[in-house]
């Protein structure tokens, strides 16, 4: 009996430890892992605060792309919401449905000059498909254009 | 005519599955052994039409039947016959077909298999299996029919097979991971007839082993086929990226490692019953989980299906009852069958609690990494979104399986109910410095650089090679000779220490990979070049290719050896001509100490490309672990206590009846 005890105490025990371990970990995971999404409007607005790591999304203005003149593999365009603009700047190869005209979402910073440095381009794999948070981003705009027309 | 046919089929095997599940079960409790004993020949007759129905699908596909809305949608008559055959499973209903073809199939292996089985425990497992076939079956015909027409205006042409999934590994990787997800619907019927029953003993968990072990090594080769997939299509050079159709796969794989450690505790010793039912359970609803995130659309992912929210709720529907309703039964049944034997602080069950313990935590933190995107934008509403980053996963999950490793370590030479802790320390005192000694050792001797994170899991591993090798050391000492030694021990010890030996080489690929791989993306004109190590890369330019159903960019690259000719690559872009879709195509020299990969990206003018260039130590060594793992799974299902007549114990496994067994034979 006694000894029965003894080991349910110590099963509780490693699972109350375990899950303390577990809560601390993610909760300091949570800090290096998490990004939040903001819009172009976002941007434009002052509401990011420079050097966090977050995730951009908008279609790529028709020929903003430039690579010429710029070093190496750099690259840089313009992401819009069609409100409003971001510079982006990005090193390394592109994905394969990267095209002006289309949706893309970027993770980076915002730099104090106001320009993304991109880590990361994502573009879905998928022609009919529009990446849902680009889609929001974009109705989002759409919607402030129409209430800032409207009055 | 064949798709009516087929569509016919998949409505008999609805019918069929119906009454499996109701026959048997109403027999199994009025004692009726006639509608027990069909179980059986249902079984194998919904098999029989899910396999006519699959047939006649694949026939549309291999005849160009654009007048199936589904063949019309994912192939065209310029795609090779393999592709077309692959096409089938290559979206939402095709794939779903697929996955009922495989459910049904593993009713049917279960059926012919477990001739020795009691036949209330078969009739109840096998209707079990048929709930969950009939409701996906209903899914697959008011939801997503593969069969629909198109007769009104048959299109001529199909607009093709996505290119992306235009590769051989598409052909293997989605029935490999299907065997896997759906493998555990085994398990998990086999937990909720031991709960109807309220028996739950040893033979229980030894019927349960195979099963779920060959669902575990099907899901592994899923895993690495996927991840390998991944690796060379998609052109990033990476071969994991925490993305959540990945984790949604993982998640099984993690509870159902957990699931095997668990039910051998339950097998052997008697305890851990409800524990092992619950981890039953999860493991399957986990793969639910996953069908359900890949169909809805619900996460954005590289690889998710289709958006159709309506389809997405009717699964959830469905999730939500297979999981409320075996987690009710659970509450309601869990005590009876709980076990009541007692153990010690250093035994072979706390080091498998332990091991459960961190699988279990693992693959927490991995659903909520996973789901809490979804949480936070329905808490914070659609303009708040947020991501979680593999720094996420990364930061949880690598000292997670470092701990895993460290314990694997010395659980190999624990034993049931209770290890003196002076024994465990005389074994492994000198291993821990041997390993510390060489992990330290080696990457600083071959790299000459001090990197902490290479050290680290080259101790790991090393660790867990050395400690299988001395336990099978010490096993064959007290043979006679060492061959006589080596053959007494079963071939469920060779499986485990296998799949052992398999995490150590993944912890080996991961770590040197991560650590020592040389990527480069170069803008490169014509004849110029770049040296990684020994290797010198030159760029001999970009030329046009026609192919099957697609024009590509070619490019040609000479590589050299230490400054002699060595071979040449030739990494493409693919335009395909049905949809548009560009597609880059990777050239990767595979070899086992080291993959050469090289990938073309965009033009940047002057015919100048931007070119992927990486040289990436032991990544081979991932998939290899991996594949062995798998067949350290397979290895011990062929293990010879699993054939022959198994005698029911029908008194639970007693505290002593365990420690009669061979000590350490799981």
């Amino acid at each position: 009996m006694h000894s029965a005890r003894k080991q349910k105490l110590m099963i509780v025990c490693s699972i109350l430890l375990g899950s303390a371990v577990a809560v601390g970990l993610v909760l300091y995971a949570f800090n290096q892992g998490i990004n939040v999404f903001f819009t172009p409007t976002e941007i434009a607005d002052g509401k990011v605060p420079a050097g966090q790591n977050i995730r951009i999304g908008g279609m790529v203005k028709q020929g903003s792309l430039v690579s010429e003149g710029l070093e190496g593999t750099r690259i840089e365009f313009i992401a819009t919401d069609t409100n409003a603009d971001v510079l982006v700047a990005y090193t390394g190869v592109l994905p394969d449905l990267f095209r002006e005209g289309q949706g893309v979402v970027a993770e980076g910073v915002m730099d104090p000059d106001g320009v993304f440095q991109a880590r990361q381009i994502l573009a879905k794999h998928d022609e009919n498909y529009m990446s849902a948070e680009v889609k929001a981003a974009l109705d989002a705009a759409v919607k402030k254009k129409a209430a800032e027309v409207a009055p | 005519m064949i798709p009516e046919l087929g569509n016919f089929a998949v409505m008999l095997a609805l019918c069929l599955a119906l009454l499996q599940v109701v026959i048997p079960m109403a027999g199994s409790f009025t004692n009726n052994t006639l509608w027990m004993s069909l179980a059986r020949p249902l079984s194998s007759g919904l098999w029989v039409f899910m396999v006519l129905s699959f047939s006649c699908l694949a026939y549309a596909f291999l005849h160009d039947d654009f007048s199936v809305a589904y063949v019309a949608r994912n192939s065209n008559t310029l795609l090779p016959s393999y592709y077309k055959f692959a096409a089938v499973w290559g979206a939402h209903e095709g794939s779903l077909l697929l996955w009922i073809l495989i459910l049904s199939t593993w009713g049917y292996a279960v059926s012919l298999l477990s001739r020795n089985l009691p036949l209330d425990i078969l009739a109840r497992v096998l209707s079990v299996m048929g709930i969950i076939t009939s409701g996906f079956l209903a899914f697959l015909l008011f939801t997503s029919n593969p069969f629909e027409r198109l007769l009104l205006n048959t299109p001529t042409e199909g607009t093709d097979l996505n290119p992306l999934l235009q590769d051989f590994g598409l052909i293997i990787h989605p029935p490999f991971l299907y065997m896997g997800y759906v493998g555990f619907s085994v398990a998990f019927s086999f937990a909720i007839a031991a709960l109807l029953t309220g028996r739950l003993d040893a033979a229980w968990a030894r019927w349960t082993r195979p099963w779920t072990n060959a669902a575990w090594a099907f899901l592994t080769c899923g895993i690495a086929l996927g991840s390998w997939w991944a690796y060379y299509e998609l052109g990033w050079g990476g071969w994991w990226f925490w993305d959540p159709v990945e984790n949604v796969s993982f998640m099984p794989w993690l509870v159902g490692t957990a699931l095997i450690h668990s039910l051998a505790v339950t097998e052997k010793r008697g305890v851990f019953k409800s524990w092992t039912v619950l981890l039953a359970i999860a493991a399957f609803s986990l793969s639910l989980l996953g069908a359900f995130i890949v169909r809805s659309g619900l996460i954005t992912s590289v690889h998710a299906f289709a958006v159709d929210p309506e389809r997405g709720i009717v699964l959830l529907t469905l999730l939500l009852l297979i999981i409320g309703s075996s987690l009710f039964l659970y509450a309601l049944r869990a005590p009876v069958v709980s076990g009541t034997s007692t153990y010690g602080g250093y035994s072979r069950e706390v080091f498998l609690l332990i091991n459960n313990i961190i699988l279990v935590v693992a693959t927490a933190t991995i659903l909520l990494g996973t789901l809490y995107p979804l949480i936070h934008e329905a808490i914070y509403g659609e303009a708040n979104r947020v991501s979680i980053g593999p720094p996420y996963f990364n930061a949880l999950f690598l000292p997670l399986m470092s701990l895993l490793a460290m314990t694997l370590g010395v659980g190999t030479f624990t034993r049931w109910k209770q290890t003196a802790p002076a024994f465990l320390w005389q074994k492994v005192g000198k291993l821990l410095f041997v390993s510390v000694a060489l992990g330290i050792v080696i990457p600083l001797v071959v790299t000459a650089e001090f990197n902490m994170g290479a050290m680290f899991a080259m101790m790991l591993a090393i660790w867990i090679v050395i400690c299988i090798g001395r336990d099978i050391f010490d096993k064959t000492a007290n043979k006679a000779d060492r061959i006589s030694g080596l053959r007494s021990l079963g071939l469920s010890y060779y499986g485990m220490q296998l799949a052992h030996f398999g995490f150590a080489v993944v912890i080996c690929g991961i770590c040197l990979t991560s650590n020592y791989s040389v990527e480069r993306d170069v803008r490169m004109a014509n004849g110029e070049s770049i040296t990684i190590g020994k290797y010198e890369f030159r760029f001999e330019g970009v030329v046009e290719r026609q192919g099957p159903n697609y024009t590509a960019n070619s490019a040609t690259v000479q590589v050299l050896k230490n400054g002699e000719q060595y071979l040449t690559m030739h990494p493409e872009k693919r335009m395909y001509t049905a949809r548009g879709d560009v597609q880059t195509e990777a050239d990767i020299q595979v070899g086992f100490f080291r993959d050469l990969f090289t990938a073309l990206g965009d033009p940047r003018g002057d015919g100048e490309w931007v070119v992927r260039i990486h040289v990436k130590p032991f990544v081979f060594w991932i998939w290899f672990g991996a594949f062995l793992m798998a067949a350290g799974g397979v290895t011990a299902i062929l293990d010879k206590r699993y054939r022959g007549k198994l005698v029911r114990a029908d008194v639970p496994a007693a505290a002593g009846k365990g420690s009669l067994q061979p000590v350490l034979e799981s």
